[in-house]
């Protein structure tokens, strides 16, 4: 081995390291503000008996979970059984590691150990596990693979409502990765590449402004998709309590019940992450360019910004979460199929034109102007699918509870 | 180095294929071809076509697998042994497998990469693979400058457009087509 390798590999396992123990800690916690944001909203407490206000929850459900006994239903398939939750837990780590948290740091050393050898590291270091060059194509390949693990629980349980809570997720996962790719490919027409470097480059020096703006469409139908993703409120489907007593993990209890948990709130940060990254841009400072030029203060500082975009997106997933009730299974597949899909794919050829006009036709390559066009797009598009099109009446059944209710449903939507 | 990965790439996608064919359980089946598709997808990145081994487990080990899975779980399909011991079965199997052999191996037998680079520029002398197939290196420095896709996009949708369009066309009577047989009354 070179020692440019074996530097790479030593800032590459640091860096794994700290974004394992990181999204772990960040886990455990996260269900505490889970359990404080909806106790907050319901006007009571919430745990506040383990530890200083109760901070240490998190560590006795954790031990609590790993001394309790395993259960194993009484036919299920021992060996799938177990494979289950890793295959739940795997891909939504995996996904942690091509996350960009910050900017690029500068790092350069030159050192020698005693058994190991040399290590050379120069230049910029992208404060990501994995900066790979497929960027987004990986996140979305990945997390198509979180599946198997929901699937998997609901059929090797051997128990009908796990196996229905299978199946939904399964449907429900397949058809909104369709309307979550759509909503990703205007950002991509935008950068021109898939890298997430590049597509953060793009929204801090593009002139385009973050692509929230310019692509607000996209990112609304990239967030509801990633709220399905996820199986969280309104579309946890696969959970359903009311229905289905607890899904997938109806049968599972310990520590493999565990696992499902983490992996929930784990693609919740990573949803988080790329509504973060394809929209906000990602750890971009608004309204200064002084972020651009790397630096260690310049890294600590947008790390800084990263985390307040991410925790804001972590609190907005709670908020949905204690605030709307659980759709129906047949308006959660309307709306992916009959809605997204239609408005996603519309939308990508729109933009396309609009891009093609603004550059080949009007010839004009200011980024400015292209985003205060594309903007301008999305105001009316966004009256037209949000006011005219939708009125309250886009899931079914809310036609009759507007007419019942003499026009307040128009109001209410 | 990455010898070493390719051929811890290559031995399990070939075990793992293996293992597709002997399981028993249909769904322990699916789960090792998956495990062959991300091999192959491992496989793909080693050679920087990475926008191939991103679509190979989008599409095959994520999408396709999943819904291969839908349908063996919903259909609950058990140990179906029976069919596997009758002689014409075997023998079909058999055969068929000899036609693909008969193929496939004087093919592997002939490969070599100047006949490759041949093919692949159709000029009249052999050409040197390496002046027709980028290294690793050249490849790599394109993909930093073009991003990932656009390897794929300039042949997709320059040279070959029309051959494209004209598969987009069969897959789109195939999506029509199975919505008429899947719907009786549209």
């Amino acid at each position: 081995m070179t020692p440019e390798l074996k530097g790479l590999l030593l800032v590459s396992i640091i860096k794994l390291l700290v974004v394992f123990t990181v999204t772990m800690i960040g886990v455990a916690l996260l269900t505490l503000m889970e359990r404080k944001v909806s106790a907050w909203m319901q006007y009571r407490l919430g745990p506040n008996r383990v530890g200083f206000g109760g901070l240490l929850q998190p560590a006795a459900d954790g031990i609590k979970n790993i001394i309790k006994e395993e259960t194993f239903p009484g036919m299920a398939n021992r060996v799938l059984f177990m494979l289950a939750p890793a295959l739940a837990f795997i891909p939504a780590l995996t996904l942690g590691s091509v996350i960009h948290w910050a900017a690029p740091l500068p790092v350069n050393f030159d050192f020698t150990l005693p058994l190991l050898g040399r290590f050379v590291h120069t230049g910029l270091m992208p404060m990501a596990v994995a900066d790979l060059p497929v960027g987004i194509l990986f996140v979305l390949a990945i997390s198509s693979m979180g599946v198997y693990g929901i699937a998997l629980a609901g059929w090797s349980s051997n128990s009908k409502y796990a196996l229905l809570g299978g199946l939904r997720a399964t449907a429900q996962m397949i058809s909104y990765e369709v309307a979550m790719g759509l909503a990703v490919v205007p950002v991509l027409l935008l950068t021109g590449n898939v890298a997430f470097g590049e597509i953060i480059r793009a929204q801090q020096v593009g002139g385009f402004g973050w692509f929230i703006l310019p692509l607000f469409l996209a990112f609304h139908n990239f967030l509801v998709a990633g709220f399905a993703e996820t199986n969280r409120l309104p579309f946890d489907m696969p959970e359903a309590e009311s229905e289905l007593i607890a899904g997938y993990h109806t049968e599972y209890s310990a520590m493999k019940f565990s696992m499902f948990f983490i992996a929930e709130y784990t693609n919740m940060v990573t949803v988080s992450a790329m509504v973060t990254t394809l929209f906000l841009g990602g750890w971009d400072i608004p309204f200064t360019h002084w972020d651009e030029t790397p630096g260690v203060l310049q890294t600590i500082a947008t790390g800084g910004m990263m985390f307040l975009k991410v925790f804001f997106w972590l609190f907005f997933f709670m908020w949905i979460r204690w605030t709307l009730p659980r759709f129906r299974y047949d308006q959660l597949m309307a709306l992916g199929w009959k809605v997204l899909m239609p408005i996603g794919l519309a939308y990508v050829m729109l933009i396309a034109t609009a891009i093609y006009l603004i550059e080949n036709v009007a010839g004009i390559s200011s980024g400015l102007v292209k985003m205060l066009v594309l903007t301008g797009i999305n105001v009316a598009l966004g009256y037209i699918v949000f006011m005219v099109l939708d009125r309250g009446l886009l899931i079914g059944g809310s036609r009759e509870r507007g007419a019942a209710s003499g026009g307040l449903g128009r109001r209410a939507a | 180095m990455v010898e070493a990965v390719f051929w811890f790439f290559a031995a399990v996608a070939i075990v793992s294929a293996l293992l597709v064919v002997t399981m028993r359980n249909p769904i322990a089946s699916a789960f090792w071809l998956v495990c062959t598709m991300l091999c192959l997808a491992g496989i793909f990145f080693l050679l920087q076509a990475q926008f191939i081994g991103a679509i190979q487990i989008l599409v095959y080990a994520g999408a396709v697998m999943v819904l291969f899975l839908f349908v063996i779980m919903l259909l609950n399909l058990g140990r179906d042994d029976a069919a596997l011991k009758r002689t014409p079965t075997w023998f079909a199997a058999v055969l068929l497998a000899g036609v693909l052999a008969s193929q496939l191996v004087p093919a592997l037998i002939r490969y070599s990469s100047e006949r490759l680079a041949f093919e692949y520029t159709r000029s009249a002398v052999l050409a040197d693979p390496r002046m027709v197939f980028d290294s690793t290196l050249s490849a790599a420095q394109a993909t930093l400058e073009r991003g990932v896709p656009g390897d794929i996009a300039k042949p997709l949708f320059e040279h070959y457009l029309v051959p494209f369009e004209l598969t987009s066309i069969l897959l789109l009577a195939a999506i029509v087509g199975a919505v008429v047989l899947a719907k009786r009354r549209i």
